[in-house]
C-alpha cells in the first residue's frame, strides 16, 4: 500500500513539472507563467480539483511513442473564483508547445460537458502552438469536437477565453465562439495565418504583434475584448470580471452587498450636458456616477469607442450598459459600433442580465465606406438584438436621439420597458438645421428665414415633450436622480416575463 | 449702508465678496461671461447679468458693460475683486462719473501705484527704501543690455503695467537681457496692451513679504501685519502665510510704518498691499503697491480676526475705520495654499476640463475659498485657480499639520491639479523650519516635481490600509458566493506595490469587531480602526489612535492611495499569488525622446526651425501659447529635425506631436 501511495506521489510530481524545468524556465523568461501557476492566480487558493492529470496521447508516429508527458499539454478541472464554481482548462506550452492532440482535446471536452451539466462557466487559458501535427487528422477532429461544444454551450454557460500565448490557425475558432476574449500584451497573438504565409501570399511584411497582437485585436479587429499588461494583471481582472456574470442561464448573477445608497443624488449630473449642443461630453462619467461604487467593467474599451458596453451593478445586481459616447464620432452608430453593441446585447439577453441603454445618438455615420461595408445589415444587427431581447430594458435619452438611430437604441417601440429622457433630450427625425433645409428647401437662399424656421423646429422637436406626449417616453427625469430612477425601474422589472414565439432559432442578419 | 453691490469679478473672489455682503444684509449682483453662465458666483448672487463674450477682454474687462449692469440693477457700489478691472483707473473714473461707489482706493491712488516706475518714485519720496534700478522707459534690446550692465547682473526685466508674474524675465548676462527684453515686451503687449518694461537689480535669495494696509476716507491708515509669500513658482505665489516666520517685531514695525507712510502719501482709502523684498539680513526694499484686495488676504483675516471685505465696503461707504493700530493683534498662524488646475508632473502646464469630482475638505481650522462646484467647468479663458485652501492653528506647526491633512482629504477629479505638489511642500523640512526664499521651489524641486517620496512610516500605513480595503472587498465578494463553496477570508496577504517589478510586502490582517483590525507588517503591529466601505473615495481611519483621512481610488483590482503628495498603486493578493509576481516582465515605456510633444493644450504660435535643420540642446524650437502665457519649447538635446508635424496658428492637444527628430 505504501508503495502505491509513493508511486501516486511520484506520478503527480512528474505531471506537475510539465515539460521539465528547462522549459518552465524558458516560459518564465518570456514573462509568462506556467499553466498551473496561472490557475493558482485565477482560482481561489486550494480550490482546484484536477481531472485527467495522467492522460497521455496515443500517437506512435514520428517517434511520439517515445515522448509521453502526463497531462498531454493541458491542465483541466474545476475550482472556484471568489467561491463560485468554474471549469477551467489551461494549456501548457512547456509540453509539446501546448499543441492540441486528440487526448488533449478530449480533456477539454470533458470539462465542457460537465460545465454544461452543472451550469458553470468555462474559462480557457490558451497557450498553444496549434495542432499536434504528428497526429494529423486526429488533432483536427479534436478541434472540431471542442468547436461543437463551444456552440452547444453558447448561451447556456458563459465561456471566456484568455489568450496567453500563441493561438493560430484553426485554434482561433474556439475562442472566437466564446463570449469574451481577453489577451495579454506582447506575449499573446491570434491569427488564422501567420506572418510567413501572409508574406508568401500577399507579399505584406508584418510582425506577429502587428498582425494579431493584443493591441491589434482590441483596437483594430475587435476580435478581443480587453488587453492586459501581464499574466498577473490579466488573471486578477478576469477574477473580477467573473463576479459580474451569472454562472449559467439558469441562475442570476451574484448579488453584491453595497453601502452605496440606491437613492443617491448626484447634483453634478445636472451640468453634464454642455449648453452647446455640438460640444461633446463624456458619457462614461454618467455611467460611473450611476453604478454602485463607480465600479464599471468596460468591455471592448479600445474598439468602436463611439459606443460603450460593459457591466456595472445597480443595488448590487449586475446590469449591462450600452451607451453612445459623444466624445467619439459624436456617438453615431456605424458598422463597428453596431456589431459591438449587438453582440453585447445578445450576451445580456442570453444570461438574463438587464440592459440599461444611455442614448445620445445623432444618427448613422454616412459615407461610401459605411454603405459599401454593409451598414444596412450591420446596423440591423443592433436593431434586431434589441428587438428580440426579453430581459428588462431601461432606456435613458440624455441628449440627441435622431432618426433611425432613435428607433434602434432600445426605443419604446422595441419593447423598451421604461424609457426615460432628460430635459435636454431632443427626439426628432434629424437635427433642426438639416430638417429645415429639407422641409423649407425653397427658403435656402434666405438665411434669415432659415434661421427662423430652424428656431421653430428646435422649439417644436428639440425637446423630450413631443415624444413624451405620444407615450414614447415614460417620464422626463432630472439628471441628478438618474440612479434612483433606474434602480426603481429595475426593481419593478425584477420578475418580468416575456417570451418570444417558439421557433427553432431566429435568423439575425449576420 | 449700500443696499446692493455689484461684484465685477468671477471665481472664488466673487463668491468671497458676496459672502460678506450677504452677512451685512447687502444684495449682490454678479456679472458673467458666456462660459461662466453656470458658474458658482452666478448661482450665489441675488441677481446676475450676462455681459457676454468669452475672453476677459470681451467680458470682465468691458468697463461700459459693467457700468450698464450697475445701472440696470440699481447697484450702488462695485467691488472689483482682484485682477480684471481692480486696478484700472479708467474703471474707477467711469464709476465715479456714473455716481457709483468704487469699493477700492480712489482713482488717484490707483494711478499713482499702477505704474511700477511712477510708484517707485513716489515711494522714494515717501521715505520708503527701494531696490536699485532704472526707472525710465527702455527703447530696445541694446539699451536694455547697456542699462543691465550699469546696474550689474543679475537683473530683472519687468513690464511697467505688469502684475501676477506676467511680463517678467530674469537675465544673468547680455544675451539673456536681450532675449528677456524681447519676450517681456511681447508678453506685456499681449497681456496688458502696454509694452513698456523697466529693469532693476535682482536680489538673490530674497523673501517676499508684504504689508496689508487699510485706510479710510478720513485720512486714517493702519496696517494689519504682514504676509510671507516667498514660495512662488515663476513669480506666481503658491503658498502664503501670516505672520512671516522670519520677521522680528522691530522689522515688522519698520515695514508697517513705511507702508502706512506710502499709503498716506496717496490718500489711500481702502485695502491695499505694500510688497517688499527682504534679504537675509532683514533689509527690506519696496517692490510695489497693490491697490486692491489680494488673493492671499484670508491669512491676514485668520490671524487678525477681521473681515477685510467688510472693512472695504464700510470705508467705501464713507465710514471711519472701526479700529486703530493699537487694536490690531496677530493671533496664531494661518497658511494658504493655492489649488490650481495644472499638472505639476508635466511642468505645471494648465489643465482644463470638467470637475467630475470636487469635495473640498472640512474641519477645525480649515477654510476653503472656492469658485467652483462638482460638475463645474475649468475653462481655458481664465486663471486656472480652483480654490484657496487656508488653515489656521495656534502656531505654525499646527497650521502646517492641518494643511497637510486637509490636502490629503481634498478630492478633485476630472482635471489635473497641484494638490500633491502642495502636500509635498508641506512635507519638506525646509518648509517646517521656515527657511523660505523665492527660490524655494527651484531649489527644493530642481528637476521639477515627480510625485513626493513617502516616509517609511507613511508608506507602511498605506500598505496596511490597502490590505484592509482588500480584506473588506474580498469578504464582500465571498459573501456573494453560494454557501457550499464559500471560502474564508484569509489573514495573510501580499501587497504588491507599484508597477512591475512590484515590491512585495507580506502582511497579516486580523479582523476584530466594529471595524477594528490588527495589521502586522515587518514585525510591527498597528491597531487600525475604520468604517471604510467599498465605493467611498475618502478612507478615514485611526492608526494607533491617530486619525487620518486619505483618498483611495479603485481601478479594477488595483487600489491607489494618495497621501502627502504621493500616489501609490497597489494590488493586494494572496501569498501564493504574490510569490509569482516577481516572474512578471518589466516593460520599458516607448521612447518619446524623438518627438517634441505639446506639453499642454494651446495655440502653436510659431516654429523656429525647419525640416532638415540641425538643432543644439537648449535652442528654441517652438512657442506654444496657453492661458495667455507664451511657453518657449527648447531642444532637450542635439539633433536634426526630421519632420514638422504641426503648423503655426494650429490648436494643439496635449501630447500632440509638433516636431519629429531623426
Amino acid at each position: 500500500m505504501q508503495e502505491i501511495f509513493r508511486r501516486l506521489q511520484e506520478k503527480r510530481e512528474a505531471a506537475r513539472i510539465g515539460g521539465g524545468l528547462k522549459r518552465v524556465e524558458a516560459q518564465h523568461k518570456k514573462g509568462k507563467l506556467t499553466a498551473r501557476e496561472r490557475l493558482d492566480v485565477l482560482l481561489d487558493e486550494g480550490s482546484f480539483e484536477e481531472w485527467g492529470m495522467f492522460v497521455e496521447h496515443r500517437s506512435s508516429d514520428f517517434g511520439m511513442d517515445e515522448q509521453k508527458i502526463p497531462g498531454d499539454g493541458v491542465v483541466t478541472g474545476y475550482g472556484t473564483i471568489n467561491g463560485r464554481l468554474v471549469f477551467v482548462f489551461s494549456q501548457d506550452f512547456t509540453v509539446f508547445g501546448g499543441s492540441l492532440s486528440e487526448a488533449h482535446a478530449e480533456k477539454i471536452c470533458r470539462i465542457m460537458d460537465q460545465a454544461l451539466k452543472v451550469g458553470a462557466p468555462v474559462i480557457g487559458l490558451n497557450d498553444s502552438g496549434g495542432a499536434r501535427i504528428q497526429e494529423g487528422v486526429a488533432s483536427l477532429g479534436g478541434y472540431a469536437e471542442v468547436f461543437q461544444r463551444n456552440v452547444t454551450a453558447s448561451g447556456v454557460v458563459p465561456q471566456i477565453s484568455m489568450i496567453m500565448g500563441p493561438c493560430a490557425g484553426g485554434a482561433v475558432y474556439s475562442p472566437a465562439m466564446t463570449d469574451f476574449i481577453f489577451m495579454v500584451k506582447d506575449s499573446s497573438y491570434m491569427f488564422v495565418t501567420g506572418p510567413d504565409v501572409v508574406k508568401t501570399v500577399t507579399h505584406e511584411s508584418v510582425t506577429q504583434e502587428e498582425l494579431g497582437g493584443a493591441i491589434t485585436h482590441t483596437t483594430k479587429s475587435g476580435v478581443a475584448d480587453l488587453a492586459f499588461e501581464d499574466d498577473l494583471e490579466a488573471l486578477l481582472e478576469l477574477r473580477r470580471f467573473m463576479g459580474f456574470l451569472p454562472s449559467s442561464n439558469r441562475a442570476p448573477a451574484p448579488r453584491y452587498q453595497t453601502t452605496d445608497p440606491i437613492d443617491r443624488i448626484d447634483l453634478s449630473l445636472d451640468t453634464l450636458i454642455p449648453s452647446n449642443p455640438n460640444k461633446p461630453y463624456d458619457m462614461m462619467e454618467l455611467i460611473r456616477k450611476v453604478v454602485d461604487e463607480g465600479d464599471f467593467f468596460e468591455t471592448q474599451p479600445g474598439f468602436a469607442k463611439n459606443i460603450i458596453t460593459g457591466f456595472g451593478r445597480l443595488d448590487g445586481q449586475t446590469v449591462g450598459f450600452v451607451a453612445n459616447q459623444p466624445m467619439v464620432l459624436a456617438g453615431c452608430l456605424d458598422i463597428e459600433s453596431s456589431k459591438k453593441a449587438a453582440r453585447f446585447v445578445r450576451f445580456c439577453d442570453c444570461f438574463e442580465i438587464p440592459i440599461v441603454t444611455l442614448v445620445d445618438v445623432p444618427g448613422f455615420l454616412p459615407g461610401t465606406a459605411q454603405e459599401f461595408g454593409g451598414i444596412i445589415k450591420h446596423g440591423a444587427k443592433l436593431l434586431y438584438a434589441y428587438a428580440e431581447a426579453t430581459v428588462p430594458k431601461v432606456t435613458l435619452i440624455t441628449r440627441k436621439a435622431y432618426g433611425g438611430a432613435y428607433d434602434v437604441m432600445a426605443s419604446k417601440h422595441l419593447r423598451g420597458d421604461v424609457n426615460y429622457a432628460w430635459p435636454t433630450a431632443e427626439i426628432a427625425v434629424m437635427g433642426p438645421k438639416g430638417a429645415v433645409e429639407i422641409i423649407f428647401r425653397g427658403d435656402i437662399g434666405d438665411p434669415a428665414k432659415i434661421e427662423a424656421r430652424t428656431e421653430e423646429y428646435r422649439e417644436k422637436f428639440a425637446n423630450p415633450f413631443v415624444a413624451a406626449s405620444r407615450g414614447y417616453i415614460d417620464e422626463v427625469i432630472q439628471p441628478r436622480s438618474t440612479r434612483r430612477r433606474i434602480i426603481r425601474s429595475l426593481a419593478m422589472l425584477k420578475d418580468k416575463q416575456l417570451t418570444n414565439p417558439p421557433k427553432k432559432h431566429d435568423n439575425i442578419p449576420l | 449702508m449700500f443696499k446692493k453691490i455689484l461684484i465685477a469679478n468671477r471665481g472664488e473672489i466673487a463668491c468671497r465678496v458676496m459672502r460678506t455682503a450677504k452677512r451685512m444684509g447687502i444684495k449682490t449682483v454678479a456679472v458673467h461671461s458666456d462660459p461662466d453662465a453656470m458658474a458658482l458666483h452666478v448661482r450665489e448672487a441675488d441677481e446676475a447679468v450676462s455681459i457676454g463674450g468669452s475672453s476677459a477682454a470681451e467680458s470682465y474687462l468691458k468697463i461700459e458693460k459693467i457700468v450698464e449692469a450697475c445701472k440696470a440693477t440699481g447697484a450702488e457700489a462695485v467691488h472689483p475683486g482682484y485682477g480684471f478691472l481692480s486696478e484700472n483707473r479708467a474703471f474707477a473714473a467711469a464709476l465715479d462719473a456714473a455716481g457709483i461707489a468704487f469699493i477700492g482706493p480712489g482713482v488717484h491712488a490707483i494711478a499713482a501705484m499702477g505704474d511700477k516706475i511712477e510708484s517707485k518714485k513716489l515711494a522714494k519720496a515717501a521715505g520708503v527704501s527701494t531696490v536699485p534700478g532704472y526707472m525710465g522707459v527702455i527703447a530696445d534690446g541694446d539699451e536694455a543690455v547697456k542699462i543691465a550692465g550699469e546696474i550689474g547682473y543679475p537683473v530683472m526685466i519687468k513690464a511697467s503695467a505688469g502684475g501676477g508674474g506676467k511680463g517678467m524675465r530674469l537675465a544673468k548676462n547680455d544675451a539673456e537681457a536681450k532675449e528677456g527684453f524681447r519676450s517681456a515686451t511681447n508678453e506685456a503687449r499681449s497681456s496688458f496692451g502696454d509694452d513698456r518694461v523697466f529693469i532693476e537689480k535682482y536680489i538673490e535669495e530674497p523673501r517676499h513679504i508684504e504689508i496689508q494696509v487699510m485706510g479710510d476716507a478720513h485720512g486714517n491708515v493702519i496696517f494689519l501685519g504682514e504676509r510671507e509669500c516667498s514660495i512662488q513658482r515663476r513669480h506666481q505665489k503658491v503658498i502664503e502665510e501670516a505672520p512671516s516666520p522670519f520677521l522680528d517685531e522691530a522689522t515688522r514695525a519698520a515695514m508697517g510704518a513705511q507702508a502706512v507712510a506710502l499709503a498716506q502719501a496717496v490718500q489711500y482709502k481702502s485695502a491695499g498691499t505694500v510688497e517688499f523684498i527682504v534679504d537675509r539680513d532683514r533689509n527690506f526694499y519696496f517692490l510695489e503697491m497693490n491697490t486692491r484686495l489680494q488673493v492671499e488676504h484670508p491669512v491676514t483675516e485668520e490671524v487678525t480676526g477681521l473681515d477685510l471685505v467688510e472693512l472695504m465696503i464700510r470705508v467705501a461707504n464713507g465710514e471711519k475705520l472701526p479700529l486703530t493700530q493699537a487694536d490690531v493683534t496677530l493671533t496664531g498662524h494661518a497658511i494658504e495654499a493655492r489649488v490650481y488646475a495644472e499638472d505639476p508632473i508635466r511642468g505645471f502646464v494648465p489643465s482644463i476640463g470638467r470637475l467630475t469630482r470636487y469635495r473640498p475638505p472640512e474641519g477645525v481650522g480649515v477654510r476653503v475659498d472656492t469658485g467652483v462646484y462638482e460638475g463645474a467647468e475649468i475653462t481655458m479663458f481664465y486663471d486656472p485657480m480652483i480654490a484657496k485652501l487656508v488653515t489656521y492653528g495656534a502656531d505654525r506647526t499646527e497650521a502646517t499639520h492641518r494643511m497637510a491633512q486637509a490636502l490629503d482629504a481634498f478630492v478633485i477629479r476630472g482635471v489635473n491639479h497641484n494638490i500633491g505638489f502642495l502636500a509635498a511642500i508641506m512635507g519638506r523640512d525646509r518648509f517646517a523650519s521656515g527657511r523660505l526664499s523665492t527660490d524655494f521651489i527651484p531649489t527644493e524641486f530642481p528637476d521639477g516635481f515627480h510625485g513626493a517620496e513617502l516616509s517609511a512610516e507613511h508608506a507602511d500605513q498605506l500598505v496596511s490600509l490597502a490590505a484592509i480595503a482588500q480584506h473588506r472587498l474580498t469578504a464582500r465578494e465571498f459573501a456573494a458566493a453560494p454557501v457550499a463553496h464559500r471560502p474564508s477570508v484569509p489573514s495573510d496577504w501580499t501587497v504588491l506595490v507599484g508597477p512591475p517589478p512590484r515590491a512585495q510586502r507580506q502582511i497579516h490582517v486580523q479582523a476584530g469587531d466594529d471595524g477594528a483590525y490588527a495589521v502586522t507588517l515587518d514585525g510591527t503591529t498597528r491597531q487600525i480602526l475604520t468604517q471604510w466601505t467599498p465605493g467611498t473615495g475618502l478612507f478615514e481611519a485611526k492608526i494607533d489612535g491617530a486619525g487620518l483621512a486619505i483618498q483611495i481610488d479603485r481601478n479594477g483590482t488595483a487600489l491607489t492611495l494618495f497621501r502627502a503628495g504621493a500616489a501609490t498603486e497597489m494590488r493586494v493578493v494572496s501569498r501564493a499569488v504574490g510569490a509569482l509576481a516577481g516572474l512578471m516582465p518589466v516593460k520599458t515605456p516607448p521612447d518619446l525622446s524623438k518627438f517634441l510633444l505639446s506639453p499642454m493644450p494651446g495655440l502653436l504660435v510659431s516654429i523656429a526651425v525647419t525640416e532638415g535643420q540641425e538643432v543644439k540642446a537648449g535652442e528654441e524650437l517652438a512657442v506654444v501659447e496657453a492661458m495667455k502665457m507664451e511657453n518657449l519649447l527648447r531642444a532637450e538635446r542635439d539633433g536634426k529635425v526630421k519632420k514638422i508635424a504641426a503648423a503655426a496658428r494650429e490648436s494643439l492637444a496635449v501630447d500632440q506631436v509638433i516636431i519629429e527628430f531623426e
